[in-house]
């Protein structure tokens, strides 16, 4: 029988989730509120009011081709760079998983990504991948001109979403390795026993019941892809070359703090906070049905 | 069907051996139960002969081919597990049949056996259920069903029965005594349960420490222990052990406190010996009999069919049982006889058995 405290007067429940209340009211619902309502005004850049414009503000965003454009790189990015960071996780759990020379090193290794400030770790990128002097300089010497983030759109994506999916290596790694090593030891025995070789095994056994983990890390992993890539385009990218990169994100960023249009930036957060709630009701819609929950 | 023959098998972890050279034959069709306590290394030969433990040292053959080098599906062994194992996130008939998939058995000959193996097993009714929403003992004959279907060489039983209540336990016990008296496949059960072992095995093999004790019928195992450990190991309540040594005409007990009157034999005189008797072999006389000993009754176990007497014996405990109509009163005296011919001695140094005394004792001398 679960232990629950109960309270003879509701009173007292309600004054010790104030705080909590208060601190989410505060850092949520009131920027999120004064969003919405920036979002349907028009906002003066120096300061001195503002006009009640309705939803023109989302007219001229919803007809602006750069900012489709920006919708579909994000969507781009979000794809690619889930896909490579679950898998390339995924991968390496199941290696470790088998206790394999050196998985101890690993698993403490691989969690350090995910520690470090996105702008470092972009800056990391920048010298690793730059055309003229870093490690891909290499196939510049074979093939001058193939890779250049500078001047090729697809180049500058390839960057970001390589920069952004080493991070999330390792917070994927921690939560499949987790996931494997709950897979009772005795079910691994059975399935050898039964006569499925490692790859079998992996695919009839030990996957199927990771995939509540998978689901888990698929709606972080792309609610995070819309909202942590700030510090790595910033860094690497600034959005560029020809706004190949400039994600929803970064365009909130560089269309309200640099052109100074507070209330286009207000319209395209909410439509970025919209667009991150359909992906997830959709996922928990269409995508968990498939989720063996033990 | 299959024999298993075991050389000098030896397991250890880095520096740490658990197995210390077993030998074993196990005839084809063989029921062989292992019993142990936690930790003699009964399982890890069990897992050893089934591929998932590698052999440190020596060999294990199965039908005369070695299979140290094999891999657990090459061995032609299924195998129940402890705690069933069964994947959580199949069916029964999936559970049951995911070796034939492997295996890549058509998918009519697949329900059609895992049909049969349902119907032997009575889990009919069951087949389209997940593990989940099973009973104990639905999920232990499930996992009998996973093991059968593959009509393996040798089935091994890891502890099949210890997450089971005590009455299923009986019950699964019988059930898998007559499965095998049907399918007759060679098989090899580990556990600690003494009960299940004397009741299941053709042949036991009482393992201590990593070594084998004892290999032989239950009956034998039973009536000449090989060694002190098997012969408090096997038997509830477990077998009196009382120190001595030998004398001209009898055997000082305890220190010299007591002593029973008996011809001597075999044994020199002077020689420390543990002396055992079973509770059962006890007869409770009046006290201050001759040749008997006097004991003080601490606690009484009533059993219904029969009653277990605790009695203090100088400070030793001693138990005694009957089925005889006696209901001492707890700090009453009683006298206790044993005969010679009941009484097992045991080197006081090594714990083996000595048989020199049985032999040569006709009767006792009282």
């Amino acid at each position: 029988m679960e232990k629950r405290v109960t309270f003879s007067r509701w009173t007292i429940g309600i004054l010790f989730a104030v705080p909590q209340l208060l601190l989410i009211f505060t850092f949520f619902y009131w920027p999120a509120g004064q969003a919405v309502y920036w979002s349907l005004t028009l906002q003066q850049p120096w300061g001195g009011g503002n006009i009640w414009v309705g939803l023109d503000n989302f007219r001229s965003i919803l007809s602006s081709a750069d900012y489709w454009n920006s919708i579909t790189a994000s969507l781009v990015f979000a794809a690619i760079s889930t896909g490579l960071a679950m898998f390339i996780a995924l991968v390496l759990a199941a290696l470790t998983d088998r206790q394999l020379a050196g998985s101890r090193f690993y698993r403490v290794v691989l969690i350090w990504p995910y520690g470090i400030a996105a702008p470092a770790l972009a800056l990391a990128f920048r010298f690793i991948l730059a055309p003229e002097a870093g490690f891909l300089a290499v196939v510049n010497r074979m093939w001058p001109g193939i890779w250049d983030p500078g001047l090729d759109g697809a180049d500058a994506m390839a960057s970001i979403i390589a920069a952004f999916s080493w991070k999330y290596v390792g917070y994927n790694f921690i939560f499949f390795l987790a996931a494997f090593q709950a897979i009772p030891r005795s079910l691994i025995e059975a399935a050898a026993m039964d006569g499925s070789g490692v790859l079998r095994r992996f695919w009839d056994i030990q996957f199927p019941l990771i995939t509540p983990t998978i689901f888990f890390l698929l709606v972080i992993n792309i609610t995070e892809s819309f909202q942590d890539s700030f510090g790595i385009v910033d860094i690497m990218t600034s959005g560029g070359p020809a706004n190949a990169t400039n994600l929803m994100v970064y365009k909130i960023y560089s269309d309200g703090f640099k052109g100074l249009d507070y209330s286009g930036a207000a319209a395209q957060s909410i439509i970025l906070m919209l667009l991150i709630v359909v992906l997830t009701i959709f996922q928990f819609r269409f995508i968990e049905r498939r989720v063996h929950y033990r | 069907m299959a024999s298993i023959t075991i050389r000098d098998a030896k397991k250890s972890y880095a520096k740490l051996q658990v197995v210390h050279g077993v030998d074993l034959d196990i005839a084809s069709g063989e029921f062989v139960v292992i019993l142990g306590p936690s930790g003699c290394g009964k399982s890890t030969l069990l897992r050893m002969i089934a591929g998932l433990e590698e052999i440190s040292g020596g060999e294990i053959a199965i039908d005369g081919t070695v299979v140290n080098r094999l891999e657990p599906r090459e061995r032609g062994c299924a195998m129940v597990f402890q705690n069933y194992a069964l994947y959580p996130h199949m069916s029964v008939a999936q559970n049951i049949g995911y070796s034939l998939k492997v295996a890549g058995v058509p998918s009519a000959e697949r329900t059609q056996r895992i049909q049969a193996v349902a119907r032997t097993l009575e889990l009919e009714h069951l087949l389209d259920r997940k593990p989940m929403a099973l009973s104990g003992g639905q999920r232990q004959r499930v996992a009998m069903g996973r093991a059968m279907i593959r009509e393996p060489k040798v089935f091994l039983f890891d502890e099949p029965l210890s997450n089971l209540d005590a009455k299923l336990r009986v019950q699964m016990r019988s059930e898998i005594r007559k499965l095998h008296r049907r399918l007759n496949a060679t098989s090899v059960f580990v556990t600690h349960d003494q009960v299940e072992a004397m009741t299941l095995a053709d042949r036991l093999v009482v393992m201590n420490g990593g070594r084998v004790e004892q290999v032989g019928t239950p009956a034998e195992i039973y009536s000449r222990p090989a060694s002190r450990f098997v012969a408090t190991f096997v038997g509830a309540p477990a077998m009196n052990i009382l120190e001595g040594t030998v004398e001209l005409d009898g055997l000082s007990l305890l220190g010299g406190s007591r002593r029973l009157a008996m011809a001597r034999a075999g044994l020199p005189v002077g020689t420390k010996v543990a002396m055992g008797i079973r509770p059962e072999a006890v007869r409770l006389v009046a006290p201050g009999t001759a040749g008997a000993l006097n004991a003080t009754v601490d606690l009484v176990e009533e059993l219904g069919a029969g009653r277990v007497i605790y009695v203090d014996l100088d400070g030793a405990p001693f138990s005694v049982m009957t089925s005889e109509a006696v209901h001492p009163e707890p700090g009453s005296a009683v006298g206790l006889k044993i005969l010679p011919e009941d009484m097992h001695f045991f080197s006081s140094e090594t714990g083996s058995r000595l048989d020199v005394f049985k032999a040569s004792v006709p009767e006792p001398a009282l």
